[in-house]
């Protein structure tokens, strides 16, 4: 139905070229694979982008191609050609007037299309009624609180995993406190730099439900590479659902091992910086713990949240992120075990 | 055909023994002093220029490997060859080594070295400035993997963002380090970026009017009036980096928690850093023009064109900063216009590619392996530059930025756009550095390789940035799809390290044992053509009358020559600004150890205030007596007995030949 507009054009004739670049990766930390309706917009663009350069392209090599067939040969010794013939000097100069009147033309071309672009995703934050998100970096994860503006007693703070119902706009504030990070989710939208003392907001929303990977796009030292986060998409029923349950202190000990885990975990230097609610552990260094079982990884998404992975993080976290604030920690195998119980239970 | 024969051939004044008496005189007159005395004290441009160079290749070499051991790390997801503190060390070093420590020293020693031949003089115009200038820029370099040799090596990027690079968050002596480097290579970058100014506009052979400047000439002064206006903004900002992070000194200009900006430390880093890539550009389009009118074996298409192009980028370029920051939070109608500069640029640059093309497709083709360097310069430049009208884009940008695409963009443009020229500048200009040839067939070997290679590791980093890899990472996790891609451009990375080791062979074979070259093998049609190869140190025994813009092409058998320099001082001919008239000889100094020692106490100074202040008042009384001797030396060496008053009179119109100098014929 929009078969005339040109991006539309060009998206089928690179439509083999999208399957490959789709099939390179699992597609869920993607630029062109589009989830949400600003990023839609930047895939479009993209594509039309890359139609026109490409082209562009295309044509220069030909030309050289023919010149490398067409063109005669001769060697040092031949006599240099200083007075070349003046017609065919003129016919040149004018043919280089016109690709110079054509690069013109498409430069213009392509600057109005990204202009529109760029207008488009900046008007559409007007939207009523966004989840409202804070975000904050620090070295090497992210802090993510839910802030309900009429009733603070809703808010929810959490880590690495931010839950968003389809279909209506999220308006993220960023803030960093130590160094510069980037806050990007490419499925959603493109990437914003959260810079100490300039606190930004970006908007975006997703479409389709499903899993998307964020990743710190800024060097920010050590472990920037393991600075990830994911963005699940879902519906408005399965968002609420969830966000009551995230609202909800952690619930007591259900059996001796989990209880002797909390004794281990309030007793020992956890609590200096780990939160879990409805404990007195409150510190604010490290992420919030208390819902961190529910959780499918943990590290900042660079470890599948399973037992083994865990004892492995609280015993040696440096083993896996080298440079991060958790230092190692000794425990006995019994009260590793125990711990785990309970951090598992933390559901 | 140099100039003493053409001399010998015309029915002229001057005897042939008297020219033969005469080029002793100016053998004895312009030699270094001998043994290692005369290496260190050396300011022939020739010799500083091929340090310079040579220097640069080592670097690039050093670069080269780090980037090697990089991509084993990123060959395999969860790697193990590199933590990420070996890891962030690596890829600042080796951004840092390839910015400051290779690209821009070696298109200025390229400079350095060929400028004053191409424009009919003997020498640079401050020699021994010249050596200083090579003298800071090795302990630039030196300190750097000093650094990294003693495992603290700068690990906050090359661009060293702040506050990652502040006294907070970057510590030990790390950045200070990085900071150091800048500073010292950006005083080395300008002393020859003045030296080229100067050179240019005041040491033009006779007849050499502005419109006959060879285009690699041009590029070279564009691109030193570039440094000029954009080094020191990195200068600035380095020294009040080292300054916030030095103990006891502590100033807060990017400490945001008292009132310093962070964002003040990428204007200012990027006021220079884009500049800079043109300033590592522009002089590799000035070879690409030498090469194609040469292989092409016709005058340069839109010579006046070219010119123009080179410097609507260099004004351009100054005014397209904030494309490195699409993605700060700053004003959209202001990243707007940053997004209209940036695209301008494809102007200038199209009507370059569209000029070349011109001139090879109206010429014939000496197929030799400069211009198949060319032809690669052209396959990937061309590219890298489409990529890079992307990145202008802020929407587009806003994905892109400091992805892998970037990496991609950056490696085409800098190693198509530079690298490939420089690489066929090397193989065309290797006769004129060690009056040999390079292998032929080694070097189209050397630029397939180097070509495929180049393409297999980064060709598959655009996708990667598409599919989400950021910059900068020391890892990634098997479940991100990046494995196979990374895989390709590691293997692609082996490809082009066998291509520069063919590379290295071939010169260190041919230095001794290639085919010796005629003094002017290709044919070409500047003045450097009509040196002897190896090229004397007093270069020209006369200095040429030009007679058109492709000097030695349109050089007719009678043509004058400039006589009447004095043989016993090094001597030579100031000439006017635009038209290139004789005004006044001008002499030189004699070659000295004190550039190397004023360039020593230099690094020593810059070095010291990494840990203590008093280092900067320090070295500068060293550097007063320093440089008294450097200019009481200079004037020791020109009392006025050389210059009897009679033997060079005031001139008597401004524009005239200023007698005794005589053009004969």
């Amino acid at each position: 139905m929009n078969g005339i507009r040109p991006h539309f054009r060009f998206e089928r004739i690179l439509a083999a070229a999208s399957v490959f670049f789709a099939s390179c990766g699992h597609g869920n930390q993607s630029a062109i694979n589009s989830a949400g309706i600003q990023s839609e917009q930047l895939s479009n663009l993209w594509w039309i982008w890359l139609g026109i350069t490409a082209g562009v392209y295309v044509i220069v090599m030909a030309v050289l191609n023919v010149a490398y067939f067409r063109v005669r040969r001769a060697s040092a010794e031949a006599e240099p050609d200083i007075a070349p013939d003046p017609a065919r000097e003129r016919k040149v100069g004018n043919i280089i007037k016109g690709c110079v009147a054509l690069t013109v033309v498409i430069m213009f071309v392509l600057m109005i299309v990204s202009f529109r672009t760029g207008r488009a995703i900046a008007a559409m934050p007007a939207a009523q009624d966004p989840i409202h998100i804070k975000v904050t970096g620090q070295q090497w994860w992210w802090q993510i609180e839910y802030i309900d503006e009429h009733q603070p007693s809703n808010n929810v703070t959490s880590a690495n995993e931010i839950h968003i119902p389809i279909g209506r706009p999220v308006r993220v504030d960023l803030e960093s406190h130590d160094v510069i990070h980037s806050f990007w989710v490419p499925n959603l939208h493109g990437k914003r730099d959260l810079i100490p003392n300039y606190p930004t907001t970006i908007f975006f929303e997703a479409d389709e439900p499903g899993v998307y990977w964020g990743q710190c796009a800024e060097f920010c030292g050590f472990e920037h590479a393991k600075m990830r986060f994911m963005v699940k998409a879902e519906s408005e029923d399965d968002f609420n659902a969830w966000y009551a349950a995230a609202q909800q202190p952690s619930g007591s000990p259900a059996n001796d091992s989990e209880a002797r885990g909390q004794q281990i975990f309030l007793t020992s230097v956890c609590t200096q910086c780990h939160t879990i609610s409805g404990t007195p552990a409150s510190g604010r260094v490290g992420p919030n713990l208390t819902h961190v079982a529910s959780k499918p990884f943990i590290a900042s998404g660079s470890l599948v949240n399973n037992r083994e992975n865990l004892t492995n993080w609280i015993s040696d976290p440096q083993a896996i992120k080298p440079g991060i604030r958790m230092p190692m920690n000794t425990y006995s195998q019994e009260d590793l075990n125990a711990l785990a119980d309970y951090i598992q239970s933390l559901k | 055909m140099t100039n003493a024969e053409l001399l010998k051939n015309q029915s002229s004044d001057l005897t042939a023994a008297r020219i033969d008496e005469e080029r002793r005189d100016l053998e004895r007159t312009w030699a270094d002093k001998p043994g290692i005395i005369g290496w260190l004290s050396t300011t022939d441009h020739k010799r500083v220029g091929l340090r310079m160079i040579v220097t640069a290749f080592c670097f690039f070499v050093f670069a080269g490997v780090l980037a090697l051991v990089m991509r084993l790390q990123l060959m395999f997801p969860n790697g193990h060859v590199l933590g990420p503190d070996l890891y962030n060390q690596f890829f600042t070093t080796h951004g840092s080594t390839m910015m400051f420590l290779f690209a821009v020293p070696v298109m200025e020693g390229m400079g350095v070295y060929f400028v004053p031949l191409m424009i009919g003089t003997r020498t640079i115009a401050f020699p021994r400035l010249n050596a200083l200038g090579y003298y800071t820029y090795l302990c630039a370099g030196l300190l750097t993997f000093f650094g990294l040799l003693m495992n603290i090596g700068p690990d906050a990027g090359w661009f060293a963002y702040v506050p990652l690079s502040g006294p907070e968050y970057g510590i030990g002596h790390r950045v200070d380090l990085w900071s150091q480097m800048v500073s010292l290579t950006e005083i080395s970058a300008l002393i020859a970026s003045a030296n080229i100014v100067v050179t240019v506009m005041k040491l033009r052979a006779p007849g050499m009017s502005l419109n006959r400047i060879p285009l690699f000439v041009w590029s070279e002064v564009i691109a030193a009036v570039m440094v000029i206006f954009a080094m020191p903004a990195v200068m600035i900002g380095s020294s009040l980096l080292s300054m916030d992070r030095l103990t006891n000194v502590s100033t807060h200009f990017f400490n945001q928690a008292e009132g310093g900006d962070p964002i003040m430390w990428q204007h200012l880093f990027w006021f220079f850093g884009h500049p800079e890539v043109y300033i590592i550009f522009i002089p590799a389009t000035g070879m690409v023009s030498m090469i194609i009118t040469t292989f092409a074996r016709r005058k340069t298409f839109g010579y006046t064109a070219l010119v123009l192009t080179m410097v609507a980028t260099a004004f351009i370029g100054f005014g397209v900063w904030v494309h490195h920051m699409f993605v700060t939070p700053l004003p959209q109608l202001g990243q707007s216009i940053f997004t209209a500069s940036s695209m301008l640029i494809v102007i200038p640059n199209g009507i370059q590619i569209f000029c070349w093309i011109a001139t090879l497709w109206t010429g014939r083709w000496n197929l030799k392996t400069p211009l198949v360097w060319v032809l690669g310069f052209f396959g990937i430049f061309v590219l890298g530059g489409l990529s890079g009208v992307m990145l202008a884009s802020v929407p587009l940008d806003s994905q892109l930025h400091d992805t892998f695409f970037v990496v991609a963009h950056l490696h085409y443009v800098l190693i198509g756009g530079a690298v490939f020229p420089l690489f066929g500048a090397v193989y065309y200009w290797f006769p004129k550095f060690t009056g040999r040839m390079l292998n032929e067939t080694a070097g189209v070997v050397n630029a397939i390789l180097m070509f495929i290679g180049f393409n297999m590791v980064f060709f598959p980093m655009h996708i990667l940035g598409l599919i989400g890899m950021p910059r900068r990472v020391y890892t990634y996790l098997p479940e991100t799809g990046w494995g196979d891609l990374n895989m390709l451009a590691s293997i692609g990375a082996f490809v082009m390290g066998i291509a520069a080791i063919v590379f290295v062979a071939n010169v260190v074979y041919s230095w001794k044992l290639g085919k010796v070259a005629s003094i002017n093998p290709w044919g070409a049609d500047t003045l450097e053509w009509s040196l002897p190869s190896p090229i004397p140190q007093y270069a020209f025994q006369y200095v040429p009358i030009v007679q058109g813009r492709h000097a030695l092409w349109e050089r007719t058998d009678d043509a004058p020559v400039v006589t009447g320099l004095h043989l016993n001082v090094r001597e030579v001919l100031a000439t006017s600004i635009h038209d290139a008239v004789p005004e006044h000889r001008y002499s030189v100094p004699d070659p000295s150890i004190i550039p190397l020692i004023v360039g020593l106490i230099t690094g020593v100074m810059f070095i010291g205030f990494m840990f203590n202040p008093w280092s900067l008042p320090l070295g500068m009384f060293a550097l007063f007596f320093g440089f008294l001797a450097w200019f009481w030396s200079n004037s020791l060496a020109h009392r006025p007995p050389a210059f009897p008053e009679e033997d060079n009179p005031p001139l008597e119109e401004p524009g005239d030949v200023a007698p005794p100098v005589e053009v004969t014929a």
